[in-house]
Order: structure tokens, then C-alpha cells, then sequence
């Protein structure tokens, strides 16, 4: 872990005190490490927060001068239905970049069915609407507060979330029977 | 009659939008988008009161395949996300595949792919930068720039037998050496090019309707650009001072990239502070300079070596030759290609980005430890981009979306995977 990255976790310390983001890095490699050399070898650290605590967490990581994080990089979700000795099913994932420190954090929300849920953050970034929208539209995670949650890649009467693991690689048939619009028919 | 003294004077801008509206649907087919990009414009005239993007036309499952094929087969797919430059999206994937693995490729496979990379920068840029002129009713520059992206597909051709899909890459290496010959077709290229671009300068620069349709249209300042998430040309035009080639360095851009020492390719950073189409156009340009001095420092020294990760860890490919000729390398090779073995990359995620033309082209990795990825996130700088857009036409005339749909350089496929 470098020193921004340490910076980052006591001033999230300080502020949210007892809480456990239990930081770690996001692959565990164990004695062998990592051959690749550069930056891009170099740890790549997460923090998971929970989804009541996960708005004050961002704002906190966007506004505090040690953390600022002024760009949302990515966001997007995890469906770890399949994947070995997971606990949780879905696995927010929202990729920090901060530009004055030149730093990443990874932060991961872990929710469940049957309503996955969590706040959205377009009020801090503007940049998570569409990402927040892909999420919804791919997964099935509902975002509070969205200004505009609706299906982005998919048609409006699509009904599957197909990033889902439990959705076949085929489809279920939705292109089979997609109604076949003639002229008669209009 | 009423006094003219005491009449208001009114202008078109102070005017408020009346009840007569209309609407316009432009696109998913229509020339100006040049892919099948939809928006539906609310119009006043001919001023844009609102407009909403819809996208989605081309959404093939990009990410929901990268979860059924293996690390090498998915480079296939990378081809046709941002097709405009598809050797861009090949590094970037492996470079992705690299960090997840923890790999460290070889000296010689490093300067080709940076050449390679740089090749596909000047590529995407070139036809960005003569379609801004062609969407305004100039055909001249992107004649220039498509004649010149033709040569770049003809050593695309050379390297790896497909000018447009090239599936140039693999995990650890690349698919095959460079020919003989090839560094110099690269050479004469990147003398020729300068050239060319002197004369789109001279056609577009200072050209009277390119500066008065580009210059102040489409203005996104720098706080905004960053919070919309804005990165590449797109966010150095609105004065934010990042490049990853730069910020973290990866390939030649890194320094001691060879083991001993080298230092990293030097090159500038254009940026500029307009934050309007016209600086876009100005800091993809000098991108395309920039791209020909680093081009130019590698060409004459690419060192001697295997291009291939050598197979000891049983990750990467075998050499043809190992193949064909030593039952050890056969095994190696039906080891890697057989759907029930292959690569056993360690448990865990990570995520590796590279600077490509239009930005930030990231790829977020899950693995199980398994053969395919468990999710292969694309983080796509085209979707990212084109967030802003509603914002960026509101207020300007009709015309001035093409413009400003073009200095996006939005590829539909990349935004839609």
C-alpha cells in the first residue's frame, strides 16, 4: 500500500471512526507478488462500505482534501452468484481517481436479493448517471435517488438483467419471439 | 402605431421559446452521426431547447461474451468495440490481461506495442480530425486524413495479416514478429505524414467558417469536464492535466521499461484551456506530432529478443516453431488452446487501463481462476464521453450538433458493446 493510499484510510479513520472498510488489496497474490513492474504491478486497494454508510463515505472521499477523489472513473457491479466462497451476491463497484493526488481506491458495496439498493451518487459526480443507469439495466440494482433511471442499453420492455449469472449466454428466447410488426399487423 | 422610442429592443437570444416547438429525430441512420448514434432534439427554430440521447442500437453483449471466452479469443472481440483504431483496444485489453496475471512482457514486445499504440493513435485522430471538417461541408481534409489512415492499415496489414480486425495481441506477447521491412514502412510513413498535416493545418487552421463554426461551440469547463468524468483529448481541451501515459506510465512510457535503465519515451502533453470544439481539433493534432517523435525515438532501436513471454509458466502461447518442431512446445500449445485447461490466472481482481485515442480505455478484471474471465468490465471512454453531450448542444443551432457530435468522436460500438 503507498503512503496516498494510507493518507486516505486514516482520514476515512478519523472521520468515520469504528467503522471496518477492512482495506485490502483487490487480488491476493500471496508470497509470489506481481512480475509486472510499474505502477500498474503495484497494489490495487478497496475499501467495502456498506449501503446506509455508502453516500456520507463518498461525500466524505469527494470533498476532504486528503482523500479528494475528484473523478468517478468507473462503476459498475459484480455478480458473484458463481464465484467461489463468495457471501454476497451483488458487488457495487465504483472506481475513485483522484487527479491532484494521482491516486486510485476501488470501494465495493455488497447488497443481496431480493432488493438490491443503493443511493446513487450522480449528486456528487454527474458522470455516475449513465454508468448508474448501465448498472440498473445490466444487473438489476436499483439506485435511490436517480434522476433518471431507466434501461439505457436494452429496450424499455426488456424485462432480464442479462450481466445476471443466472442469465443464459443465448438469451431466454426474447429474440425468438419479439413481435414481428407488418403491415397488416399495424 | 405604437412610439418607437418606447419599444424594447429584442434579440433572438432574449426571446423566450413560444408554444411552437417541434421536434426532431435525428439519426439512429443519418450520415452526420456517423454511427448509429439516436438523438431527439427539442427545437425553437433551429435553436436546441433539450436533447436526449438514446443509445443502445448496437449493444452486442460485449461484456456477457468476455465471460464465455478466454483471455486470448476475447482480443477478438476488442476489435470491433472501438473499431476506428482496433490495435488500441487489443494493448489495452492484454495490458489488463498482463496486470491481472502479473506478467511482465518483454523489452521487444513492449517498444512494438508502442509503436503499434502510437500507430493507432495517429489512425483514430486522423479521421477525427477530417470528419470535424466534414461535417461542416469540408470534404478536402478527411480525403487527406482517409488516404493517410489507408497506409497505417496497410502496416497493420504487414504485422498481422488484417488491416481492420487485427487481433494483433496475446496474453504475455504479441501474435507473430514483425517482418522484415517493417520498420521501415513505419519510417517512410511517419515521414510522409508530417506533410499532410501541414496541409490540413494550412486548409483548416485559419480557415474562416471552420473557426467561426468550431471556436466557442460546444464549451465544457475544467471542473465540469472532470466531473463528468471526461478523460483523453476530450478533458486535455478543457485544461485538465492528465495523460496516463504520463500520470501511470505503462509500455516505453514508463521509465527502466527494458530492465536496464532505458528512461521513458519523451513527448509533450498538448492541452488547452478553450474547452470548445476548435481545441479539441488543435490538441488532437498536436497528439498526432506528439505520436510521430515517440514513434520516432523507438523505430530505430527496437531491441533483439523474443517478442513472446517465455513459456516457462505455461501462460502464454508456444512459438510457431516450438510447435511444429518439439512435441514439448506441441503439448504446451494444445494445453493452452483446449477449452477444459488453458490459463490459470491467480484468484482475485484488477483493473489496468491504457491511454488510447479517445481516453481512458480500462478493462476490470474478475477471475475465478479459471479459464475465462468471471466478469470482464470494459470501461468504455466513448459512454463516458458522450454523458456530457445533452449539455454541450443545448443553446446552439442544429447545425452545430454535428459539429459537436463529431469533435466527441463517439464510436458507437465502443458505446454501446
Amino acid at each position: 500500500m503507498n503512503e496516498s493510499t494510507s493518507g486516505v484510510l486514516s482520514a476515512l479513520k478519523g472521520r468515520f471512526g469504528d467503522v471496518d472498510f477492512s482495506p485490502r488489496p483487490l487480488i491476493d497474490r500471496g508470497e509470489s507478488g506481481s512480475r509486472f513492474t510499474g505502477v500498474w504491478g503495484g497494489e490495487q486497494i478497496f475499501i467495502t462500505v456498506s449501503s446506509d454508510k455508502l453516500l456520507d463515505v463518498m461525500r466524505f472521499l469527494y470533498e476532504d482534501a486528503a482523500c479528494s477523489f475528484e473523478q468517478l472513473c468507473d462503476l459498475t457491479c459484480v455478480d458473484y452468484l458463481n464465484y467461489p466462497k463468495a457471501r454476497d451476491r451483488y458487488g457495487v463497484l465504483y472506481s475513485l481517481l483522484s487527479l491532484s493526488r494521482n491516486d486510485r481506491l476501488w470501494v465495493k458495496c455488497f447488497l443481496n436479493d431480493p432488493t438490491p439498493e443503493v443511493p446513487s451518487v450522480t449528486g456528487i459526480w454527474k458522470g455516475a448517471e449513465w454508468m448508474e443507469r448501465e448498472v440498473w439495466d445490466m444487473f438489476g440494482v436499483r439506485f435511490a435517488g436517480h434522476p433518471d433511471l431507466r434501461r439505457i442499453l436494452t429496450w424499455d420492455g426488456f424485462k432480464a438483467h442479462p450481466l445476471r449469472k443466472d442469465y443464459p449466454l443465448r438469451g431466454r428466447g426474447e429474440r425468438e419471439d419479439y413481435p414481428v410488426l407488418t403491415r397488416d399487423s399495424r | 402605431m405604437a412610439d418607437l422610442a418606447e419599444m424594447e429592443p429584442t434579440t433572438l437570444e432574449q426571446e423566450e421559446p413560444g408554444g411552437d416547438l417541434w421536434t426532431l429525430n435525428f439519426g439512429p441512420q443519418h450520415p452526420a452521426t456517423h454511427t448509429t448514434l439516436r438523438l431527439v432534439l427539442e427545437l425553437d427554430g433551429e435553436r436546441v431547447i433539450a436533447c436526449t440521447p438514446h443509445i443502445g442500437y448496437l449493444h452486442s453483449g460485449f461484456e456477457k461474451l468476455g465471460e464465455h471466452l478466454n483471455y486470448n479469443q476475447y482480443v477478438v472481440v476488442t476489435d470491433r468495440m472501438n473499431y476506428i483504431s482496433p490495435m488500441a483496444n487489443n494493448i489495452a485489453w492484454h495490458h489488463a490481461c498482463e496486470v491481472l496475471f502479473g506478467i511482465e512482457i518483454t523489452p521487444r514486445c513492449k517498444v512494438l506495442r508502442t509503436i503499434i499504440a502510437e500507430l493507432a493513435r495517429i489512425q483514430d485522430h486522423l479521421l477525427c480530425v477530417g470528419t470535424a471538417a466534414l461535417d461542416l461541408g469540408a470534404f478536402t481534409a478527411f480525403l487527406y486524413g482517409f488516404a493517410e489512415r489507408e497506409e497505417i492499415n496497410d502496416i497493420f496489414e504487414d504485422i498481422c495479416g488484417a488491416r481492420f480486425t487485427t487481433s494483433y495481441t496475446r496474453v504475455g506477447g504479441v501474435m507473430q514478429d514483425m517482418p522484415d521491412g517493417w520498420a521501415g514502412k513505419v519510417k517512410a510513413f511517419c515521414k510522409k505524414l508530417p506533410r499532410t498535416m501541414d496541409e490540413v493545418v494550412a486548409l483548416l487552421n485559419r480557415n474562416r467558417i471552420f473557426v467561426e463554426r468550431t471556436k466557442g461551440v460546444g464549451q465544457i469547463n475544467t471542473e465540469d469536464a472532470i466531473n463528468w468524468g471526461l478523460t483523453g483529448p476530450l478533458a486535455r481541451a478543457s485544461g485538465v492535466r492528465r495523460d496516463l501515459r504520463k500520470d501511470e506510465p505503462y509500455l516505453c512510457y514508463a521509465d527502466n521499461w527494458d530492465g536496464n535503465g532505458s528512461s521513458a519515451v519523451s513527448f509533450k502533453v498538448p492541452v488547452s484551456t478553450g474547452g470548445d470544439v476548435y481545441s479539441r481539433y488543435l490538441v488532437r493534432l498536436e497528439e498526432m506530432r506528439q505520436s510521430l517523435a515517440i514513434i520516432d525515438q523507438l523505430i530505430d532501436d527496437i531491441p533483439s529478443g523474443s517478442v513472446n513471454v517465455l513459456a516457462g509458466d505455461k501462460q502464454t502461447l508456444p512459438d510457431k516453431n516450438e510447435i511444429y518442431f518439439s512435441i514439448e512446445g506441441l503439448i504446451h500449445h494444445f494445453e493452452q488452446v483446449m477449452t477444459n485447461r488453458g490459463h490459470t490466472p491467480p484468484m482475485g481482481e484488477a483493473y489496468g487501463a491504457n491511454e488510447t485515442a479517445n481516453g481512458e480505455l480500462g478493462f476490470y478484471l474478475a477471475s475465478d481462476g479459471e479459464n475465462c474471465a468471471y466478469r470482464a468490465r470494459c470501461r468504455p471512454p466513448s459512454f463516458i464521453n458522450y454523458q456530457c453531450f445533452p449539455g454541450l448542444v443545448v443553446g446552439h443551432q442544429i447545425s452545430d450538433v454535428v459539429a459537436i457530435l463529431g469533435s466527441l468522436n463517439v464510436i458507437a460500438a465502443e458505446l454501446d458493446r
